[in-house]
């Protein structure tokens, strides 16, 4: 394992050739992603519409619901005014060709074009989703930094009870805490809501906080896991026996190293906050795709349904091509692979 | 924001609050107009909620049915009738007067000479006419379409055989008529926002989907999609001196955890409460004053197919109704948020009948019914449940075990569960029931011409009750007319199609500075927003 330090002492003469290199496999990872970002797409959208089409029940006896019964020739007005009753081919095919615009459809409940309604949406889950990740790595990272370099004491024990907690805790009891906590005994933060025009840093602490304590609890994990490893790793003794002092060698060999396991669990975990937030969402009253999805599921507003689930899919994509490409820049041995 | 917790008000108010009062007083005695405590104060910001959903459905109030949508819409539309919840019936609102022709089937409006739309313009006959005939909509389906159905002509524009409905008439600006087919009390047809007037100019427009107009207290401000929705004080409202507060912010939210985390904040001045909360309410002193309980018009009930065995034997579904102690799962399962059923009309009903007496809980009595229908060694049967119904079952089971009959749980998601009613496959099933305000529509769900997706659940057909449900609703004498409806509810308590379980209690939940909420029966969630007012002690005001 020296490649660790072999790598920082690139020859000079092999520079060019290596970021020629290193630029054509970057280009190549890119396109391979966007080719099989496009087939897993294709897949899910088939999937779900597919889904929606053979599950019984659909936007029309949605809304015959317990309070009130609506005559059975609206519902077949509903049906008709819709297509409920085309035949499935043909309503894919129709959906296919508007997508290729990109036109998601219209909302069967509000008649408004989906991506007009996913767009405030989307903003407010990214912002969310943003604010919690930068708690998980703010909080998650430098725990788990501390609990392996003192690996053993009552901090490491600390970190990891702390850490353990926070995965096991149920996102939605931790957030009515918050809300007992900082809201209804302390009265210092607002209890739900988005705030005014595009939000406010109130409203989106205790969903942030919420949300971001499962992957702040695994983050701790991971690092203090991945800098265990690389404690141990060949190039960190070689580094030592140079005479390097230890704050050298903890932030620029073991720690660059380390966050390459890390920088993995950051991705997954932002990546799979758009569709993972749906509870926090509902819970916070925050306007975001997963409290939107959850919504129109209930209704079978299948545009809609699909247009949230084309962002969740599309923005984990997109969040694990960049944390791909990341590697890249971090790692450069996984360049020239 | 507000962030005082509620049982901090107190304190609150014998500091800030007591010094404002004090002060008022002084301003009050130097200029001699005294304000009584009980008058209406306007101006602050109502904090509300929009229970029920994690979104609106729709803010074109033609467009949903959906009792969320509704209560927003209370604030930014209006209909020909308002509920009036002290009196439990529909009352006038855009129109002075009313009268109803000899042969009782035509009713005359003369409309308000001073209501406005929020664009500014005056409302006339003709918006009331274009409102009526865009629900008929053929190329819609629209909800209200069913509650104008009885209108002479309307079906003919709903079947796109006419452009108009041939019994709407204008007599001129402010006047018009409407001929129905029946006998029928166009209040019950004409209070809810699915037949609000709207102007035609707006409606056109494609942002009125986002943007809506209407002539309510309130106009609209702003709506973050699955958040919150926020209107202000419509300075043209027909109605003078209200709407009383300046603005209302609901919150659209379905989750009753983080509601009473909110309304013990201090954060919202009303919100209906869930079983559970209502059970922490009522034991705190501070938090039960401010409890506005009604029994709404919903009840809930174990569907039973009367077409298959063991069901199509009236015997079998007696001795249902006489196994179960409901007073039992009524104040343990359901923490007393609920009324006894004693028919299918409910307490607030005008066809209610106080007089009659409710199934006993007699499980020897229901094994005799079993016995004398041949099935003194019990039965098996499936009953299908939403998750949310699941509980309520597994309460039921040993009443049920007790005499014999094994009930195993059928759990559907709701769209499913309706699916398997309509479809005639489900053989029992738990469910609530829209049973008001107009009772003889409520009655109509056991009527045999009616299917199972028109609300004849549990197809229940016997001609003498049709016959009996006809002479009622060709009744024109009111008081003639009840009767025979609580007759007829009396022949559908006995023939019991369903088990009678409860009728809902709703409870609004408000705070001390709040007033002039209403019960309202039809749906508690959905306020008369131009009446609620906040006084000197609301947290907005300080």
């Amino acid at each position: 394992m020296t490649a660790g330090v072999a790598v920082l002492r690139r020859h000079p003469r092999q520079s060019s050739f290596f970021l020629t290199k290193g630029r054509a496999s970057m280009l190549s990872m890119i396109l391979r992603r966007l080719v099989q970002s496009l087939i897993t797409v294709g897949v899910v959208v088939t999937l779900i519409f597919v889904l929606f089409s053979v599950i019984p029940g659909n936007f029309a006896t949605s809304k015959a619901n317990e309070k009130r019964t609506i005559d059975p020739k609206v519902l077949e007005r509903i049906e008709q005014q819709l297509h409920l009753n085309d035949p499935i081919p043909v309503r894919f095919a129709n959906y296919l060709s508007g997508l290729a615009v990109g036109d998601l459809g219209n909302s069967f409940a509000t008649e408004r074009p989906v991506t007009d309604m996913l767009q405030g949406r989307i903003f407010a889950s990214f912002k969310l989703a943003c604010a919690a990740i930068f708690f998980a790595v703010v909080v998650g990272l430098p725990l788990g930094f501390l609990a392996a370099v003192k690996q053993g004491t009552w901090m490491d024990t600390s970190a990891m009870v702390l850490a353990v907690s926070g995965l096991s805790i149920p996102g939605f009891w931790f957030g009515l805490l918050m809300m007992y906590l900082f809201s209804l005994t302390l009265g210092w933060l607002p209890t739900f809501g988005y705030g005014d025009g595009n939000g406010d840093l109130r409203h989106l602490v205790l969903p942030a906080l919420t949300l971001g304590i499962a992957p702040m609890a695994l983050l701790a994990r991971t690092t203090r896991a991945a800098v265990l490893e690389t404690m141990g790793a060949d190039f960190i003794r070689t580094a030592r026996s140079k005479g390097m002092t230890e704050r050298r060698v903890v932030f620029r060999h073991m720690a660059r190293n380390a966050f390459v396991l890390v920088l993995t669990t950051i991705g997954l975990q932002f990546g799979s906050m758009l569709g993972g937030s749906v509870v926090i969402e509902k819970l916070f009253a925050w306007p975001g795709v997963g409290s939107f999805l959850i919504q129109s599921v209930s209704v079978r507003d299948i545009p809609a349904v699909q247009g949230c689930i084309l962002v969740i899919v599309l923005f984990f994509l997109i969040i694990n091509t960049l944390v791909d490409i990341a590697y890249l820049a971090i790692d450069p041995r996984i360049r020239l692979r | 924001m507000r962030t005082k917790e509620y049982g901090m008000i107190t304190d609150f108010k014998r500091s800030r609050v007591g010094q404002l009062v004090a002060v008022l007083a002084v301003a009050t005695i130097l200029h001699g107009a005294p304000v009584r405590a009980d008058e209406p104060l306007p101006g602050g910001t109502l904090h509300l909620a929009a229970p029920y959903g994690s979104a609106l459905s729709s803010l074109d109030p033609h467009a949903t049915y959906e009792s969320q949508d509704m209560v927003v819409s209370k604030a930014l539309h209006r209909a020909l009738y308002t509920w009036d919840s002290a009196n439990n019936v529909p009352a006038l609102d855009l129109a002075a007067s009313v009268e109803q022709s000899a042969d009782g089937k035509t009713f005359t409006y003369k409309l308000l000479d001073n209501v406005y739309f929020h664009n500014g313009r005056k409302m006339t006959v003709d918006d009331v006419i274009w409102s009526y005939t865009r629900i008929m909509d053929p190329a819609k389906g629209y909800a209200g379409s069913t509650n104008l159905a009885n209108i002479v002509g309307a079906s003919d524009v709903l079947d796109g055989k006419a452009t108009v409905i041939s019994g709407l008439t204008k007599i001129d600006d402010l006047t018009f008529s409407v001929t129905f087919k029946n006998f029928v009390d166009p209040g019950t047809l004409f209070y809810e926002a699915i037949t609000a007037i709207l102007p035609q100019e707006e409606v056109a427009k494609p942002e009125f989907a986002s943007q809506p107009v209407g002539l309510g207290p309130f106009k609209f401000v702003e709506h973050v999609e699955g958040s919150r929705i926020v209107v202000e004080k419509f300075d043209k409202y027909f109605k003078p001196g209200k709407p009383y507060a300046d603005r209302i912010e609901f919150v659209i939210t379905d989750d009753y955890s983080a509601l009473d985390v909110a309304f013990r904040a201090g954060e919202l001045d009303a919100t209906v409460l869930n079983s559970n909360a209502y059970q922490l309410y009522t034991a705190d002193p501070d938090l039960s004053k401010g409890l506005i309980e009604v029994s709404e018009v919903f009840t809930r009930h174990m569907g039973m197919n009367t077409e298959v065995a063991p069901f199509d034997d009236v015997r079998v579904r007696q001795a249902i109704n006489y196994a179960f102690d409901r007073d039992l799962i009524i104040e343990k399962l359901l923490k007393n948020k609920a009324f006894k059923a004693t028919g299918w009309l409910p307490a607030t009903s005008p066809g209610f009948d106080a007089t009659r007496t409710p199934y006993a809980y007699d499980p020897e009595k229901a094994k005799a019914l079993l016995a004398e229908a041949g099935l003194a060694d019990g039965f098996t049967v499936e009953v299908s449940v939403t998750e949310g119904g699941l509980e309520l079952l597994q309460a039921m089971q040993p009443f049920l075990a007790a005499i014999g009959i094994t009930a195993t749980a059928k759990v559907l998601e709701s769209n499913v569960l309706v699916d398997s009613i309509d479809a005639g496959e489900a053989v029992a099933w738990l469910r609530s029931a829209g049973t008001g305000p107009d009772p003889i529509a409520a009655l109509r769900c056991f009527d045999s011409r009616v299917s199972r997706g028109g609300c004849n659940t549990t197809a229940f057909k016997d001609p003498a009750y049709d016959a009996m449900l006809d002479e009622a609703a060709a009744t024109q004498d009111p008081a003639k007319r009840i009767e025979l409806i609580k007759a007829a509810d009396g022949y559908i308590f006995d023939q019991a199609p369903v088990w009678f379980n409860n009728y809902n209690k709703a409870v609004v939940a408000t705070q001390p500075w709040v007033h002039g909420v209403d019960a309202n029966a039809t749906e508690a969630a959905i306020l008369e927003v131009d009446s609620i007012w906040l006084d000197a002690t609301a947290p907005d005001r300080q």
